[in-house]
């Protein structure tokens, strides 16, 4: 156990600004499963193939298994806990509900960051782009149609005005 | 019906929607080390010794354990005990687990276990089943009788000689079912703690707890009653974690030895070496029929590559031959399935176990039989349908069956009347039909107990708390067992608590295997809360003066049946049940039947209460260029009996379909002639992304069950099944190749076309 050389990086996740210190080999998705408690973002792989870690990184979806977390220094993070506003879960939170779109839950925290990602820059976006946007997130159990169907329906619901 | 048949959520969704569902390695412990496992970088090595000094020196390591220290033979079959939790003379594949390292943290761990000092003696290894046959191949498993022969099964049923000779037209095919591996999202995770009172706790992935907890007991030698495993909701599993690996015994044995809590969590790699996912199977396939298209006989013969361990294979053995027998009803059946070991990492049970790899060959060569007698493929299964409450020609009993119903329903929705054999070359329509059990009649060690058992625990605020053992591996069986508390005691669905998975804490049930948790568990709720709607409709009946069968208990409320306006809450109604007969509780079993099945040797394997019946017509695309083929449409017509929830059952058909899709068109598990896995990541080893995936048309058919729970059977395996031969036989219509050999990889298409053209 070599002494590590300890760098200070602060982080806005989900709202909060976090200071904390880190190793330099230390990954976003270690230090926010592990320093910070917030495991609702899963690790699959460890290599950037699964995308069950992806997390908004100033807006834009990452794999933090394969993000240094120095990387993310003054960055604003946001993981699926901070999807819902206070109680009242996201309209794509209610969509998987509703559609069924969460079998086992292990992709799902990544797939709906990916999708908020989309609806952010695409508020209508076809059936394709939906696919092209989520194809970095592996699903085993759904065949990703519910997954499909619950987006399209959340993005309704957002144009009209749900939230 | 209240809540049964209505398009619910799930009622553990939100917590799977906002990341706070806890799986094992979201959990920690104060003062937990992490281990990591020591694995064979051979095929076949002996162990000459292993020295342990360099990593026990490097400072933050607390213990390193080997076969030496659980020299127990364990397997999840009790007639086949051929593995050890870490291998004690002999590695038998590349990844095989010889130590096992704890340390401070996971990089420590990881370090260290490098650190040990394996001295190997490499052993001439084999990895292809045939030649594992051969009289001078090099021995896996001294006790085994015969070679590397694991399991050889023969059956015949009725004389299937004079069904041949009586047949005007035969087809008959070699085929190949390359194997595949199951790639659930969470990879296996483990976490022992040893109590200074002497109870140990291991939190598992595993989809089989009560099994997992007697292993455990057998290889520690603890008391079972001081084991406790607990199973947090799984993230995804599909067979792949139903029986006990390496890492449960390793974590276990390390709290034992260091005092603190151990978590071991494989890396997707030794997932992958993990395995027991699919056998890849040689198949000989041959069926007879009469000139007016009914089919006279079977014959079947199958090579299972086992890999090196038995795991369940005595049972995929069976299950490779006593599964054909239903849909299309035989006058004569024989097969032989012949499973052996090889130098790989284990085969065991993938969803559809053993009887994937079979349909297929069967149902394509159904295909070539409707070619060679003109017949439409429909049209020909619907010749051959099993009567309704018929035995199957292998003496399994079938009651509901809506088969023709599923054909009906796919022939419909997908327009097959004016696409087979009439779409432009290059597309093609293709359709295959399956059957699958909804649980096995018979559990894994023989006992006379009940197979799943509920506890209902009934509060005077109105809530109720269902125990059971079952195990939530994502298919949604917490969910099921609260629509069955929700339909029976009227209580809203936010009044159900569910605990599962937990031995301390629910009556045994034998778990997420076989697709009999609806069945069984379902059986064993409704009982416990049936009990309880009875006494709580006579505590109503006796203050209203009326009959116990006048009261409702619906939608919160009891209710007067005649007049629904006179009604109170329902936690009053239970507080009344509660003053006439003490605090509220019930419980259910379920026993499976045990009379139904054929009396030979092998006749229990493949009894199931109620078999469930799938068809699928897939339309594709075949790029006649490039070999590429495109999976537009898979329609899926599946009878589950009833669907208790549709949504969830809509979930099973899809994710089932799309299983299936993938292992026809992109995976397969294989290995270089080192042993080495050939792409041992999520990368190299490709699972269908959303751009890849055929619009998937869910089609729910119900013949309502005598035996299941409202008429419900299984739907999680067997809307698999139908899926790869449907695919082989829209290629075939769509450029005129028999597939016979998967995946259907481009290489192997543009192989085939070119071959057929040179005919």
């Amino acid at each position: 156990m070599e002494q590590a050389r300890l760098e200070t990086i602060t982080l806005t996740v989900n709202g909060d600004v976090r200071r904390i210190a880190v190793p330099p080999e230390r990954t976003l998705v270690e230090v926010l499963r592990e320093g910070l408690g917030l495991t609702g973002t899963k690790q699959g792989c460890d290599e950037g193939d699964c995308g069950a870690c992806t997390v908004l990184l100033d807006g834009r979806p990452v794999l933090s298994c394969i993000t240094l977390a120095v990387e993310a220094d003054g960055a604003r993070v946001e993981t699926v806990e901070g999807l819902a506003d206070g109680p009242r879960l996201h309209p794509l939170q209610e969509a998987f509900v509703r559609h069924g779109a969460a079998q086992c839950g292990f992709c799902t925290s990544g797939v709906l960051v990916s999708a908020r990602a989309l609806l952010e820059r695409e508020p209508a976006p076809s059936r394709e782009a939906i696919k092209t946007a989520l194809s970095g997130n592996l699903c085993r159990c759904t065949g990703y149609t519910k997954i499909l169907d619950a987006v399209e329906d959340a993005a309704r619901v957002l144009r009209e005005g749900g939230r | 019906m209240n809540v049964v048949g209505k398009r619910r959520p799930r009622t553990d969704s939100a917590d799977r929607v906002t990341g706070r569902t806890r799986f094992v390695d979201d959990l920690t412990f104060p003062g937990m080390l992490h281990a990591k496992i020591v694995r064979s970088p051979h095929p076949h090595a002996r162990i000459v010794s292993i020295d342990a000094s360099r990593a026990l020196a490097l400072p933050g390591v607390h213990a390193v354990v080997t076969g030496k220290d659980m020299p127990v033979r364990y397997g999840i079959i009790p007639w086949t005990h051929d593995e050890y939790p870490l291998a004690l003379e002999r590695a038998l594949y590349v990844g095989d687990a010889v130590a096992a390292v704890a340390a401070i943290d996971e990089a420590t761990a990881t370090r260290a276990a490098r650190l040990v000092d394996v001295t190997w003696e490499p052993l001439p290894h084999v990895l292809d089943p045939e030649e594992a046959l051969a009289k001078d191949a090099p021995k896996l498993h001294d006790e085994a009788r015969h070679g590397n022969v694991t399991k050889h099964v023969e059956l015949v049923f009725g004389d299937v000689d004079a069904s041949f000779a009586r047949a005007d037209v035969v087809a008959e095919g070699e085929y190949f079912f390359a194997g595949s591996t199951h790639a659930a999202l969470e990879p296996h995770c483990a976490i022992g703690v040893w109590e200074p009172t002497g109870v140990l706790t291991v939190y598992s992935t595993t989809q089989v707890p009560h099994y997992l907890h007697r292993e455990l007991a057998h290889v520690l030698s603890l008391g079972a009653d001081r084991i406790r495993v607990v199973q947090p909701p799984l993230g995804g599993a599909f067979g792949g974690k139903s029986e006990p690996f390496d890492l449960e015994f390793c974590a276990a044995k390390l709290a034992m030895v260091t005092g603190r809590p151990v978590k071991i969590l494989y890396t997707r790699e030794e997932v992958f070496y993990a395995h027991r996912g699919r056998h890849p199977m040689k198949m000989h396939m041959k069926l007879g029929a009469t000139r007016d298209g009914r089919l006279t006989g079977c014959d079947a013969r199958t090579l299972i590559d086992g890999g090196a361990y038995a795991s369940f294979g005595l049972v995929t053995t069976y299950y490779s031959g006593q599964l054909l027998t239903a849909p299309l009803a035989l006058e004569a059946y024989r097969f032989q399935s012949t499973r052996v070991y090889t130098n790989k990492p284990a085969c065991g049970p993938k969803r559809g176990h053993g009887s994937v790899q079979p349909r297929f060959a069967f149902e394509v060569t159904v295909d070539k039989l409707a070619e060679k007698l003109g017949v439409d493929p429909i049209d020909l299964r619907r010749r051959n349908l099993l009567a309704p409450g018929a035995r199957t020609v292998n003496e399994l009993l079938v009651r509901s069956n809506g088969f023709a119903e599923c054909l009906r329903r796919v022939e419909e929705a997908s327009g097959w009347r004016d696409k087979f054999r009439k779409l432009p070359f290059g597309r093609g329509v293709g359709v295959a039909g399956s059957f699958y059990i909804s649980g096995t009649n018979y559990p894994i060690y023989p006992n006379e107990m009940p197979q799943s058992g509920v506890q209902l625990k009934v509060d005077r605020s109105g809530r109720v708390t269902v125990f059971a053992g079952t195990s939530e591996i994502g298919q949604g069986s917490d969910a099921m067992l609260a629509v069955i508390v929700c339909e029976e005691l009227g209580v809203p669905a936010e009044s159900v608590r569910v605990v599962t998975g937990d031995t301390d804490l629910g009556p045994v049930d034998l778990g997420a295997y076989s697709s009999r948790i609806t069945m069984m568990a379902g059986n064993a709720c409704l009982q416990a809360a049936r009990a309880i709607a009875d006494q709580v409709r006579a505590a109503v009946a006796k203050r209203w003066e009326c009959a116990p069968g006048d009261v409702v208990l619906a939608a919160g409320q009891a209710m007067l049946r005649e007049d629904t306006a006179r009604q109170i809450p329902i936690a009053e109604a239970f507080q009344w049940a509660e003053t006439d007969g003490g605090t509220l509780g019930a419980v259910g079993s379920y026993r499976s039947p045990k009379d139904v099945h054929g009396e030979y040797r092998g006749g229990t394997i493949g009894a199931s209460p109620a078999y469930s019946f799938t068809a699928h017509v897939a339309e594709v695309e075949v790029d006649a260029e490039t070999g590429e083929v495109k999976v537009e449409h898979l329609w899926i017509a599946h009878d589950c009996g009833r669907a208790l929830s549709p949504v969830i059952v809509e979930g099973q058909l899809e994710g089932g379909a799309y299983m299936g899709f993938a292992e026809a068109i992109f995976e397969q598990h294989d290995f270089r002639p080192s042993g080495l896995h050939r792409g041992p990541s999520l990368l190299d080893y490709r699972i269908p992304t959303s751009l890849d995936v055929p619009e998937l048309h869910a089609l729910i058919v119900e013949s309502s069950d005598p035996e299941g729970p409202y008429g419900a059977k299984e739907a999680g395996e067997g809307p698999l099944h139908p899926s790869i031969p449907a695919i082989a036989n829209a290629i075939h219509d769509a450029v005129g190749i028999r597939l016979d050999a998967l995946p259907f990889s481009p290489s192997r298409v543009l192989a085939t076309l070119q071959e057929e053209r040179r005919c």
